[in-house]
């Protein structure tokens, strides 16, 4: 763990700051401001975490004396969390509410959104299916159980499987709000609880219809373009793809410049920051 | 002192026809054996409490969490316990509360926690989870029951000792790997093969499930055949019986109290498995049409909690309907419990007035 031994590499140069503190005050100070521990507060959505913890720890080896905390809770409670003055950014997966922005007004602070990536979500099908294409009306028609044989769209006379991910995951998320709207799943529809999962169920059955994060696309899955838009990094990317979000972080105020947090909420930018965002699933937010 | 010392040699000379030592000792004979023997017993009492107030606690919270998705003390009227009037109209609405929200639970097979207005319909899980359980332990009691005979009677000992760790391998193997041979290799070839058509479905984690049900049974329901020793069996081949007549007639009969912990043992496992069921039954909250229609997805109570706990607010409605599924599993498997003892008992007793 190169982490851990960044760590003990913080408190030797603690340590070395004391005594040096004896030894000569030149030397302190130089070293003493290096050494001060910055700590930064980030919570909120389950969604982004995983980028925020990737960049946190990506950024604490570069930086040995920043210390960040990355919680997962929720979108709305990483909102609650910036406005009470918790945390220092909040990570969510949608932008904040009227309701939220007045309440942050009211302490005092001002939401400013950095949106680092876009998640894009596939509908796949299996690679035997002759279909090709597909609307966001037909999707939500398949998943309320209103279209249930292949047949209705051109395919092949084969009862639908429906797959869903589990309600608690963020690709559901997206999948409800950009194609259910506000129609219920119907009761046939399937879950399982991971992208992968998702995958290999849809590789394996011949009726099978799901729906994954770009990242985990590969030839044994079919994706179906949606209202007539391939599904790639660009579509996506730049919004044409009609199934995808935009992911944030929020501070309070922009952070001012060369601070720690405005490092952090400008590191999607760096080549390695894209490296992490498509190793999470997510597509960088690049315009070429 | 010598007085004490003294004391201690008559009881010793007293009892030394039938003990070296007296069993128990005053504290004035011996203070630091009478405190030591109860300060040992003490702790072993503490230790055993321990897993009885485990059980007991865990109950406490399960139903302190569940009882607030039938009542909401908000939203009952102000309890004033001086005026009659006042204790009436709010044992009113909370009774009404509760009415309404157990008539929502079992008046319907429609699960929507998150949607904007709730549905809390819990037949279709509760369908679910018996059709699992059920499916399992109609694969796993015969052949677990076959398999355990065989082992006690009709392979030579060094085959038993040789099969019976493996066997109990199985019961090693974690059940997320079991989750994946179901989603990858069995659910594939359940729609190869037998035409269904989506493979992760009631007869998928059944399948699953009495596989992970097996060892256990084998194990002990081997245990109890082979503790029913030689005598009997000796008996009645002497009496003429053929070996299938041996089995069937004298050992398993002897043998029913172990076979039938043995299969509570498997249905237990089988009823509480969170990890293959959640990956194998397609987690779809549907009764099957028609009813006995083992081939359709369906969801069971301990998979809808480990896929809904994770992102539940804490306190809303959702959260506490999630506890009331666990109370419901563990209501089920503690009244199994009961039932099991009870018949265990009375078979016991009958089979005494027999002999």
């Amino acid at each position: 763990m190169p982490y851990k031994r960044e760590m003990l590499g913080v408190e030797m140069v603690l340590a070395t700051t004391g005594i040096a503190t004896v030894m000569a005050v030149a030397a302190c100070f130089a070293m003493g401001a290096e050494a001060e521990k910055k700590t930064l507060q980030i919570e909120g959505s389950s969604t982004v975490g995983p980028i925020a913890e990737a960049f946190a720890e990506a950024f604490m080896e570069a930086n040995p004396n920043v210390q960040m905390t990355v919680k997962m809770t929720g979108s709305g409670d990483g909102a609650a969390a910036l406005i009470d003055g918790r945390c220092q950014i909040a990570t969510m997966s949608r932008s904040m509410k009227p309701a939220e922005y007045q309440k942050a007004v009211e302490k005092n602070v001002t939401p400013c959104p950095h949106a680092v990536a876009m998640d894009g979500v596939c509908a796949v099908v299996h690679p035997s299916n002759p279909l090709t294409a597909i609307t966001r009306v037909l999707l939500r028609d398949i998943y309320t159980g209103e279209i249930s044989n292949w047949k209705d769209l051109g395919g092949p006379d084969m009862p639908i499987v429906v797959i869903s991910r589990d309600t608690s995951s963020g690709t559901y998320e997206v999948f409800a709000e950009k194609v259910m709207g506000k129609d219920k799943m119907s009761e046939k529809v399937e879950y399982v609880n991971s992208n992968p999962q998702a995958q290999a169920r849809v590789k394996t059955t011949a009726g099978a219809v799901g729906y994954v994060g770009l990242g985990f696309l590969d030839a044994s899955v079919k994706a179906l373009t949606v209202d007539g838009v391939v599904p790639t990094r660009k579509t996506i990317a730049t919004g044409v793809y009609p199934i995808s979000r935009p992911l944030f972080l929020f501070t309070n105020g922009y952070p001012e410049l060369g601070t720690t947090a405005h490092a952090f909420c400008t590191f999607f930018l760096t080549e390695k920051g894209q490296e992490i965002i498509e190793a999470k699933g997510f597509v960088p937010l690049t315009n070429y | 002192m010598a007085q004490a010392a003294d004391a201690v040699e008559a009881r010793l000379r007293g009892a030394a026809a039938e003990f070296d030592r007296p069993l128990l000792l005053t504290p004035r004979e011996n203070l630091a054996g009478y405190a030591g023997s109860h300060v040992g017993r003490a702790a072993l009492f503490l230790v055993t409490a321990t897993s009885v107030v485990a059980v007991l606690l865990i109950f406490v919270f399960i139903i302190r969490e569940a009882v607030a998705f039938f009542i909401n003390p908000a939203a009952l009227p102000p309890l004033d316990p001086t005026s009659a009037a006042s204790v009436l109209a709010w044992a009113q609405a909370a009774l009404g509360s509760i009415g309404a929200r157990l008539a929502e639970l079992l008046g319907g097979t429609q699960w929507y926690p998150q949607a904007a207005s709730p549905e809390f319909g819990v037949l279709a899980i509760l369908v679910g989870s018996s059709y699992v359980t059920g499916g399992a332990l109609l694969i796993a009691v015969p052949v677990g029951l076959l398999a355990a005979v065989c082992l006690s009677d009709i392979l030579p000992f060094g085959a038993r000792q040789a099969v019976k760790p493996v066997v109990e391998i199985l019961a090693a193997i974690p059940s997320v790997a079991y989750g994946f041979f179901a989603v990858l290799v069995l659910a594939p070839w359940m729609q190869e093969h037998l035409h269904i058509s989506t493979g992760t479905n009631a007869l998928n984690a059944a399948v699953i499930l009495a596989v992970m049900a097996i060892p256990t049974i084998v194990s002990v329901s081997e245990d109890s055949l082979t503790a029913v020793g030689r005598e009997l069996r000796e008996a009645s081949y002497a009496c003429g019986a053929t070996r299938a007549e041996t089995m069937v007639k004298v050992i398993i009969p002897a043998a029913h109290s172990g076979i039938i912990a043995a299969v509570i043992l498997g249905m237990m496992r089988a009823i509480g498995e969170t990890m293959v069921v959640w990956m194998a039954s397609g987690m779809a909250a549907q009764v099957p049409s028609p009813w006995w229609n083992l081939a359709q997805s369906v969801r069971t109570l301990t998979g809808t909690i480990a896929q809904e706990m994770g992102e539940t607010v804490i306190g809303s409605p959702h959260y506490h309907a999630l506890f009331v599924l666990g109370l419901v599993l563990l209501v089920f498997t503690f009244g199994l419990n009961l039932v099991t003892e009870t018949l265990l008992g009375r078979m016991r007793r009958q089979g005494g007035k027999k002999t």
